[in-house]
């Protein structure tokens, strides 16, 4: 998983805040939280000598739609739809233990994960077990997914 | 395998089975609009491509002319009429009812008749089916397998739902407490595969290349309280620690896949070690059977001849003769073929190139939903029903259940069961 550390170590470094934020450091927290984007810092985008740190920075922070609010991304192009997520996640095991906690199709609208079309979607995702009052350390869907296509930012 | 509709709350879902592999996943919802398959849910995005079908559907065709099904039908019987030792070959991707119309097709042609499971997991079924493997059905394994070893095979790309569907994460009468705690996952293979990245606490075991006898052998000394030897000197303590889970399990099954069956010569060794593990425990082996019906054809020839493929029949007494030399490989080889019917399979693209090439030079016939390498060489080219999708059929998953296959749209074209029968009539 992308540190801040390592997005970090790829910017200018020099605190210019033509990105509105106030130090390098900030944006590189931001842009793993997806909240800004690369081409957000104009150094980058407009200075010949970054040009391959901003390469490098694209491949790192690959542009995701749709992060959702508890910060879980669905790389899509990596999911392979095998449904380890699902049916390991134990929130859609409590929600629907003879569906997706027993291995099959989820038969219940409480899931969290469910494979549309090929490619796990995320819904729900304000039940997971990292967020709320009660919040634990989950790593079930990462640590399951063979292809490293989830992950939290 | 009945279809049943669930009611869940205001869900309501009729599960159909993906045929993209010898899983055959039955509880796929499919979204039809104007009959056409719009989504795919639960299915895995290998299935999803499966079921929405092929991007280049083959067409009909007579010597590269596009011809009406009665004239290619015509044709496809006179060339076999006329061959003296005919091959039929493929049926990993027909249904059952066609494996049996084929097999009746060999009798009245005297043909050789042969499938893939030739050269990859047909001696494991076969040993299976004599009883010589103690097997168990994927439902034992969700149910109650704790140790679940799969060996030479990467499920999560051959057969990317058999984790979750069955063998490692689901829930089960005998494991409710899920993964973590009831089910212990070991990989034994050459390379780190994706399935073995899943596996915890080091249960990965990385052999060298044809390192399966030897291993085997190690562990049932291990398992017999002996020092394990290999000539490649793996860590003995692995082997011991290793053979400490296997004995502890309660309910144990051996995934085998082509890794293990490319690098064994004979399977004594495996035989030793399935008899070891059942001295002081309970364990299965499942064959990773790939294409979604190439089981059934090795159950359906086994029922009617007592083999499970590598046959021709002879034309005076209907007798099957069965051997090695029959195999497609051999009988490519040593070129004892003069036309070939190719149903469901696409040899020219799977099978070495040196054995290949001669079957360019006979006349060749192939039904197939989708246009392939061995149907651009064909004489006649004859489209068929995508299984699962455009026919109704039965097929018989990795594990020897046997699915029934429901249609879910309409087409113009035939079932290769059809075909086969049309063709048969012809002749
Ligand atoms: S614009 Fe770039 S260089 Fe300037 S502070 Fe922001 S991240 Fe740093
Ligand atoms: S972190 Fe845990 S609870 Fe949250 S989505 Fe992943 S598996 Fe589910
Ligand atoms: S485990 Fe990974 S590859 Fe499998 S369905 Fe979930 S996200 Fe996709
Ligand atoms: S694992 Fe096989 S049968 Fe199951 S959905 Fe994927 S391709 Fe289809």
């Amino acid at each position: 998983m992308t540190s801040v550390m390592e997005i970090y170590q790829l910017l200018p470094k020099t605190n210019c805040k033509q990105c509105g934020k106030s130090t390098c450091m900030a944006f590189a927290v931001d842009l793993l939280a997806r909240k800004l984007k690369v081409d957000d810092c104009l150094p980058m985008v407009n200075n010949t000598k970054y040009s391959s740190d901003y390469d490098k920075l694209n491949k790192l922070i690959t542009p995701v739609s749709g992060v959702t609010e508890t910060g879980l991304i669905v790389h899509e192009d990596k999911c392979i739809g095998c449904g380890n997520c699902v049916v390991a996640c134990p929130v859609n095991v409590a929600a629907d233990p003879f569906g997706a906690g027993s291995g099959k199709a989820p038969t219940s609208d409480k899931v969290i994960f469910k494979v549309e079309d090929g490619i796990v979607k995320a819904k729900n995702v304000q039940e997971c077990r990292r967020f709320g009052e009660n919040k634990t350390i989950c790593v079930a869907c990462i640590d399951t997914c063979p292809t490293k296509a989830i992950e939290f930012v | 395998m009945v279809f049943s509709v669930f009611r869940f709350g205001d869900y309501l879902s009729e599960y159909f089975v993906c045929t993209g592999c010898a899983l055959l996943c039955d509880d796929i919802e499919v979204d039809v609009q104007e009959n056409r398959i719009n989504t795919v849910n639960a299915a895995c995005r290998k299935g999803v491509a499966r079921m929405k079908g092929c991007t280049d559907p083959l067409v009909c065709t007579v010597d590269g002319k596009e011809e009406g099904i009665d004239k290619a039908v015509q044709k496809a019987a006179s060339i076999l009429r006329d061959a003296k030792n005919p091959l039929i070959f493929g049926h990993g991707n027909s249904s059952s009812e066609a494996q049996k119309l084929s097999i009746d097709l060999a009798k009245m042609t005297g043909a050789y008749i042969d499938d893939t499971s030739s050269f990859c997991q047909g001696p494991l079924v076969e040993a299976i089916l004599q009883e010589k493997l103690k097997t168990c059905t994927l439902d034992d394994v969700r149910h109650r397998a704790d140790v679940i070893i799969f060996w030479g095979a990467d499920p999560s790309n051959s057969h990317p739902r058999h984790l979750s569907r069955y063998s490692y994460y689901p829930r089960g009468k005998e494991r409710q407490r899920g993964w973590e705690e009831d089910r212990t996952l070991i990989s034994i293979d050459i390379r780190r595969s994706d399935t073995a990245l899943l596996c915890k606490d080091e249960r990965f075991y990385r052999i060298p290349i044809s390192g399966d006898a030897e291993f085997m052998e190690a562990l049932v000394s291990s398992l017999s309280g002996k020092v394990p030897k290999t000539s490649f000197d793996y860590e003995k303590k692995r082997i011991l620690e290793l053979s400490n889970v296997l004995r502890k399990a309660k309910f144990g099954v051996i995934c085998a896949g082509l890794g293990l069956v490319y690098s064994l010569e004979q399977l004594d060794p495996l035989f030793k070690l399935m008899d070891k593990l059942n001295e002081l425990s309970d364990f299965h082996l499942i064959p990773m059977v790939g294409q979604y019906n190439m089981r059934g054809f090795n159950h359906n020839l086994f029922e009617e001849t007592g083999y499970i493929n590598r046959l021709k029949f002879d034309p005076q007494n209907d007798e099957p003769l069965h051997g090695p030399e029959y195999s497609i490989v051999e009988t490519l080889y040593n070129k004892k073929v003069d036309a070939a019917l190719i149903i469901g399979s696409d040899p020219l693209s799977s099978l070495p190139y040196s054995i290949a090439q001669n079957l360019k030079d006979i006349p060749l016939i192939t039904i197939d939903p989708c246009q392939t390498l061995t149907a651009s060489r064909s004489t006649v080219t004859i489209p068929c029903a995508l299984g699962g999708v455009e026919a109704d059929g039965t097929a018989v998953r990795m594990d020897g259940a046997e699915v029934t296959l429901k249609k879910i749209i309409k087409t113009d074209r035939l079932t290769d069961h059809e075909i086969l029968k049309m063709i048969m009539e012809a002749i």
